[in-house]
């Protein structure tokens, strides 16, 4: 176990070595973590609870109130504090994000890996099935699907229901992604050494297939988050979050709804737009650099590429400029 | 039980489907296959090492692969210490009918043989493969990949006595001493070194048969010869039988058994070594053996340069197979396909001119 943890250890200095270097990862990191520990810890960032009213002197409700009149963000239609909300409707728009990044993720690594390894018929299948989701227009499936589980009396929160349907929905690039990696990855050597001493099936999953893309997928999970967190506002700003527990995108839903806009009253609907794209770009910056790094593509290439004693010379011209890439 | 070989293969075939294209289909052109194996036999003692040479596509991979159930071979038996290793591809042999017809096809007795089961067989027979750079997963430790046959055969569970037969493996594969290798991961090794480490993944289950693809050929000249020399020093140890597939006919005298000639997915000739490289009967052994340096330079036969292209597993010539470029080649062996013939003790040569 000791040496487990040396080598622990030296892999996330290598990593911390290669990442520090790279200013958008370090943005994009930022930018993710700050809205993490904000969530987090929500209480320490406001005074007040999202729903409290704020009064004046004379105890009435402090309706859209600006910046300079009080707190930082002023106040909205119900004189409720634009900040508290803000920085509460982080955990919601957070929570509801990953949740469905994290089943999405799940769903498309499960499809990906058993369409590739096992190839044939099951392939095919996955596939199909794939390409369907991919050709039905998302947001009219999504408005159906939540308006239909809504229905149907699950007595569920709509926050579940907005996890479930965008994580159900938002699987297909990252399977297509995993399948393509599992066909080049299985074809390699070591993996017809593992089966050439008797390694089943599962132990070639585990030890063999899964560690070469295990970069790919958390690379593409962060991406897949900037997504879900988005679609999330989208739902929710169409009215489809739940209004007891404001989203980002429900607090834009209101803003609309409560005429924020005649009113002038950009406190209002300009934080909440503008925390949603602190988040999705912060996700997408270090989605971006993560996949650059470590894309088994990209990384082996300069290792593996000269030892190949028969290589073609734009094939080598090819790895050359693969490992530019990198650098 | 009767005294088997260690290994006996008899008439074994491998071929792959061309992909045809809808057009072919429908026009009911027939199936077109890649002969990558093309009717080969040989057979194995306990403790001996055969060599198959030949030049590059003829079939020698696809025989190891074979040999260890990676591939299912189209037709044939091989029979690892009397038993069957893996079935017939079914549904291609339904398309290879005219092969049964001719009677190529020998018996059909080891349909009753048992069948050895896969891990049985991946346990007592390990294979080498040809690349060092790509058999070894990047992202495990070197101790990982000796250790993983064990883990995967549930062996040497206690980790103490795992850990000491991983270290034993390693150093006898001459990584010595064992713990300044077992924590890296392959890049950090040499080429010669991560062969060695395959050795000692491979020699770690003590199998009984090493299958030995082309061990040395993506190998620095420089370090061949320690690697020959290692899988040498192994066999005199332990008594594993090897088949050492190679290209190169310089390695082989140097420790083979007996040697077998492959050409365009058949020997062509077999023998012990010492036998064949002494009189060797078929041309294109003589003309292998005319280009392999020979130390004395008085004893240097006369160059044999092939003509003609380089053979097309997918286009294989009527009658003798080596015909289009064969020196000596005669009207008859365009139309007819030379049986083999006995030429000496144990060394037989498929040619008309014998
Ligand atoms: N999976 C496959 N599908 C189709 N054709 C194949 C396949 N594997 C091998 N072949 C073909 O079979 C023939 C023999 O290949 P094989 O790899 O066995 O040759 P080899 O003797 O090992 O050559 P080398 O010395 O280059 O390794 C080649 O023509 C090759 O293209
Ligand atoms: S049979 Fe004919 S073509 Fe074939 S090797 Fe002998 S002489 Fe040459
Ligand atoms: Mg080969």
């Amino acid at each position: 176990m000791n040496e487990r943890w040396i080598l622990f250890k030296r892999n996330v200095t290598d990593f911390w070595r290669t990442f520090r270097r790279n200013k958008l990862g370090l943005i994009g990191a930022v930018l993710v973590l700050s809205a993490v520990l904000v969530a987090v810890f929500a209480p320490a960032f406001s005074p007040y609870k999202p729903t409290d009213v704020i009064r004046d002197e004379n105890g009435r409700g402090l309706t859209f109130a600006p910046p300079s009149v009080h707190g930082p963000l002023g106040t909205d239609d119900a004189g409720r504090d634009v900040w508290t909300q803000l920085v509460y409707g982080a955990r919601i728009s957070i929570m509801v994000g990953f949740l469905a990044g994290f089943i999405a993720m799940f769903i498309g690594s499960l499809f990906g890996i058993t369409a590739g390894y096992y190839g044939g018929s099951v392939d095919t299948l996955l596939m199909r099935i794939t390409d369907i989701l991919l050709v039905i227009p998302d947001l009219p499936l999504m408005l159906v699907l939540v308006a239909t589980m809504r229905q149907m009396d699950l007595h569920i929160s709509p926050l579940i229901v907005l996890v479930i349907v965008i994580g159900l929905l938002y699987w297909t690039s990252t399977a297509r992604l995993i399948r393509s990696q599992v066909l080049t990855i299985k074809e390699r050597q070591f993996v017809a050494r593992a089966r050439a001493i008797g390694a089943g099936h599962a132990h070639i999953i585990r030890k063999h297939i899964l560690p070469q893309i295990m970069p790919l997928i958390v690379a593409n999970t962060v991406l897949i988050l900037s997504t879900a967190i988005l679609v999330e506002s989208g739902l929710a700003f169409l009215g489809l979050g739940d209004p007891t527990q404001p989203s980002w995108g429900t607090m834009l839903n209101f803003a609309f709804d409560r005429s924020a806009i005649t009113n002038g009253a950009w406190w209002f609907y300009l934080p909440p737009g503008f925390a949603i794209v602190w988040v999705t770009l912060g996700c997408v910056l270090l989605g971006n650099v993560l996949e650059e790094m470590l894309n088994p593509r990209l990384t082996e290439h300069h290792l593996e590429g000269e030892q190949h004693m028969v290589s073609l010379p734009d094939a080598q011209s090819l790895s050359g400029s693969g490992s530019e890439a990198v650098s | 039980m009767t005294q088997h070989d260690l290994l006996e293969v008899r008439d074994l075939y491998k071929y792959f489907p061309i992909h045809q294209s809808i057009l072919d289909m429908l026009r009911r052109k027939p199936p077109n296959y890649v002969k990558a194996v093309d009717g080969v036999s040989f057979s194995l003692a306990r403790g001996e090492v055969l060599a198959i040479v030949g030049e590059s596509g003829c079939g020698k991979t696809t025989i190891a692969r074979t040999l260890i159930g990676l591939e299912e071979q189209t037709d044939g038996e091989i029979l690892f210490q009397g038993e069957c290793v893996g079935a017939q591809e079914r549904r291609l042999r339904a398309g290879l009918a005219p092969l049964e017809s001719a009677g190529t096809v020998g018996t059909r007795e080891h349909l009753a043989l048992p069948r050895i089961a896969l891990k049985r067989l991946r346990q007592q027979a390990q294979m080498i493969f040809q690349d060092p750079y790509e058999s070894l997963n990047p992202r495990s430790t070197i101790f990982e990949i000796v250790a993983e046959p064990l883990v995967v055969h549930g062996l040497s569970r206690s980790r103490g006595e795992r850990a000491a037969r991983v270290k034993k493996a390693l150093e006898d594969a001459g990584l010595r001493p064992a713990e300044d290798f077992s924590m890296r991961y392959p890049h950090e090794l040499s080429g010669g070194q991560r062969q060695r480490v395959v050795i000692a993944g491979a020699m770690v289950l003590q199998p009984e048969l090493l299958i030995a693809d082309e061990p040395v050929s993506m190998l620095d000249v420089s370090i061949r010869a320690e690697i020959l020399n290692l899988l040498n020093d192994l066999r005199r140890q332990s008594g594993v039988s090897i088949v050492f597939i190679t290209h190169d006919l310089g390695t082989v005298g140097f420790f083979a058994d007996r040697l077998a000639v492959m050409y365009l997915g058949r020997i062509v000739e077999s023998g012990p070594v010492k036998e064949v490289v002494a009189n060797p009967s078929h041309p294109y052994t003589k003309a292998l053996l005319s280009v392999v340096p020979v130390p004395n330079p008085r004893l240097r036969r006369e160059r044999v340069i092939l003509q003609g292209e380089t053979p097309n597993a997918a286009d294989v010539p009527n009658g003798c197979r080596f015909h289009p470029r064969c020196p000596v080649v005669m009207e008859k062996c365009k139309e007819t396909d030379p049986e083999y013939k006995t030429v000496g003790d144990g060394h037989q040569a498929a040619c008309w001119l014998i």
